[in-house]
């Protein structure tokens, strides 16, 4: 398990990372989210003991990342940010001598070799000079040498970065099945990944934590929290606008522009961002009012990213009050 | 030690995967053969010995050594590999040992190979062996000593161009210090153990004896000092970058 007491890090006169504690447990997988040049690496350069902090301090399976950094080493799987290898050596070469630097010879290397090469699929590309290979590849070439020890805890430095849907399917579902077992920590900057494969999410913005909760409990903070659109078929959105806005649980509507004739889509914003799905399809069916599309949005992580992380913002949004007094202004807007 | 073999046997095999290892010993062997025949006038001096093979050493090592060395951390920052190598479960004193074996192994390969030089001296004459023995001692620890400050100035930069002019002048002023012309103009001003203080600190002062024939353990603790001392400052060079 990893275990972070208020790390800090300065660069000169740069404060990096500013205050940062969080724990990870074993089965859990913490999404590290956070803009670029937010510490998110930083940190774990610190984790991993390739830099030291300027104060404070962590533990990795118990052992001090400040007094024991060999046995933090042993312990850690580690993919640093530009999925560095050595380009004059063959895929399974490298491989090889990874786990060679990590105490393994004979069949037991050999074993290990086959294992990581089979988990990350590179296979046809074994033998191959890894200068040649493609950016998705060598980025599994370097996951592949993270994971040669059978690690307890993973710190991934964006590990999707560079590789197309499919492989980051792939490398998504690996990261998901060896979470029972391990601590996971992986950085990203692809929000959806966050809702994919972790447990955990912790915000960091110029160096300090802020936001951190289930990817449900952020989500929660998002303005389109249990917000629903509804497409209806009618020809004229103002009267179904108003009857929307009379019901108690709406707190605001919004009409979305539609290019199909014919068809009206409103988003609905409920009371208190409570979940309103049944009550709205009781009253859309006591309406008799024909559905074509009824869509409950869970909220956006990518808003309550930028929500989070952009100061300015932030301060528009108190000055013009936009969503937050939302109900008339929407109104007086749509009229 | 854990890890030391892995790193050295990498390290070595890079050096014979790029070209750069294939371009060193031929330039290594043709300026070697070139000085002893055409400067050094190796068939006028009618003597069946490698003196005037090594007495060039000094001035080919300024520019070779450091041509081998100025790869060897620069390259590990530049590619980002560095950052893999030193979150290994390995000490850095051992990462940095195992890297400058792997290159001073390289260099000894390379001298090696100038073995038809022997041939040739045993063809002309019969030459003491003694004094070649020593000789390809002395040089080959002079040759670590010139890769060790090119291992350490390449620690400083991940620019290899700029690792590589600083190392040649650091071993310059080494050469310089026990050079005849430098030990004579002190000599005019200063009192003689002056200049043979300051000599005590040059590479051809202590390669001189040993490639005479004559090994002193001074000699061979001088070469070894300097390549412990500069390796561990090189282990501090890369302390010092994490921290900052």
């Amino acid at each position: 398990m990893i275990r972070v007491h208020s790390l800090s890090k300065n660069f000169n006169n740069l404060l990096a990372v500013d205050q940062v504690s969080f724990e990870v447990q074993r089965g859990e997988v913490l999404g590290f989210l956070g803009p670029n040049g937010a510490g998110k690496s930083t940190t774990m350069k610190m984790l991993t003991c390739f830099i030291p902090p300027s104060s404070g301090t962590a533990e990795i399976c118990g052992f001090s990342i400040l007094n024991n950094p060999l046995q933090v080493r042993s312990q850690i799987g580690y993919l640093p940010e530009s999925a560095p290898s050595y380009d004059e050596m063959l895929v399974g070469e490298f491989l090889r001598f990874v786990a060679e630097i990590r105490g393994y010879s004979g069949r037991e290397l050999n074993r290990r070799v086959s294992i990581v090469i089979e988990m990350t699929s590179l296979g046809d590309v074994k033998n191959q000079m890894i200068e040649t290979l493609s950016k998705g590849f060598r980025q599994r070439t370097c996951l592949a040498q993270a994971l040669i020890h059978d690690p307890p805890v993973l710190i991934l430095d964006e590990p999707t970065d560079g590789l197309d849907p499919n492989q980051k399917h792939e490398v998504r579902s690996l990261i998901q099945n060896m979470s029972e077992e391990r601590t996971i920590l992986i950085s990203t900057h692809i929000l959806e990944e966050v809702d994919a494969v972790c447990t955990r999410a912790m915000i960091i913005s110029e160096g300090r934590v802020v936001g951190y909760g289930t990817p449900d409990e952020l989500l929660s903070q998002s303005l389109y929290r249990n917000s629903i659109i509804v497409s209806v078929n009618a020809e004229d959105h103002m009267q179904l606008m108003n009857d929307f806005n009379r019901l108690d649980f709406v707190y605001s509507v919004e009409h979305i522009p539609e290019k199909q004739q014919g068809l009206v889509t409103m988003r609905l914003y409920p009371e208190n961002k409570n979940s309103i799905a049944p009550q709205l399809k009781h009253y859309l069916f006591s309406k008799n009012i024909p559905i074509e599309q009824f869509i409950v949005n869970r909220g956006r992580m990518d808003e309550v990213f930028r929500e989070l992380t952009n100061e300015d913002r932030k301060t528009l949004r108190r000055q013009t009050g936009h969503f937050t007094d939302g109900k008339n202004l929407n109104l007086k807007d749509r009229q | 030690m854990n890890g030391f073999y892995p790193i050295f046997k990498r390290e070595l095999l890079a050096y014979f995967r790029s070209p750069v290892a294939y371009v060193f010993i031929i330039i290594f062997l043709a300026a070697n053969a070139g000085c002893t025949f055409f400067i050094g006038n190796f068939y006028n001096s009618q003597q069946a010995s490698l003196e005037i093979f090594f007495l060039f050493h000094p001035w080919l090592y300024l520019f070779l050594i450091p041509a081998v060395g100025m790869r060897l951390w620069s390259e590990e920052r530049r590619s980002g590999t560095g950052e893999l190598l030193l979150t290994f479960p390995v000490r850095l004193t051992t990462t940095v040992f195992a890297k400058y074996f792997a290159a001073w192994f390289f260099i000894g390969i390379s001298l090696l190979l100038t073995f038809p030089m022997v041939w040739t001296v045993h063809f002309l004459g019969s030459p003491d062996n003694g004094p070649i023995i020593t000789g390809y001692l002395g040089s080959f620890l002079m040759a670590g000593s010139y890769l060790a400050i090119a291992s350490c100035t390449s620690a400083l930069t991940k620019n290899q161009v700029i690792s590589f002019i600083l190392s040649v002048n650091i071993c310059l002023i080494l050469v310089l210090l026990g050079w005849g012309v430098l030990s004579d103009t002190l000599n005019t001003v200063f009192p003689v153990w002056i200049s043979d203080f300051v000599g005590q600190f040059s590479f051809t002062t202590h390669f001189d004896a040993i490639r005479r024939g004559v090994v002193n353990l001074r000699d061979l603790i001088y070469f070894v000092s300097i390549i412990v001392i500069v390796l561990m400052l090189n282990v501090a060079v890369l302390e010092s970058h994490k921290a900052s």
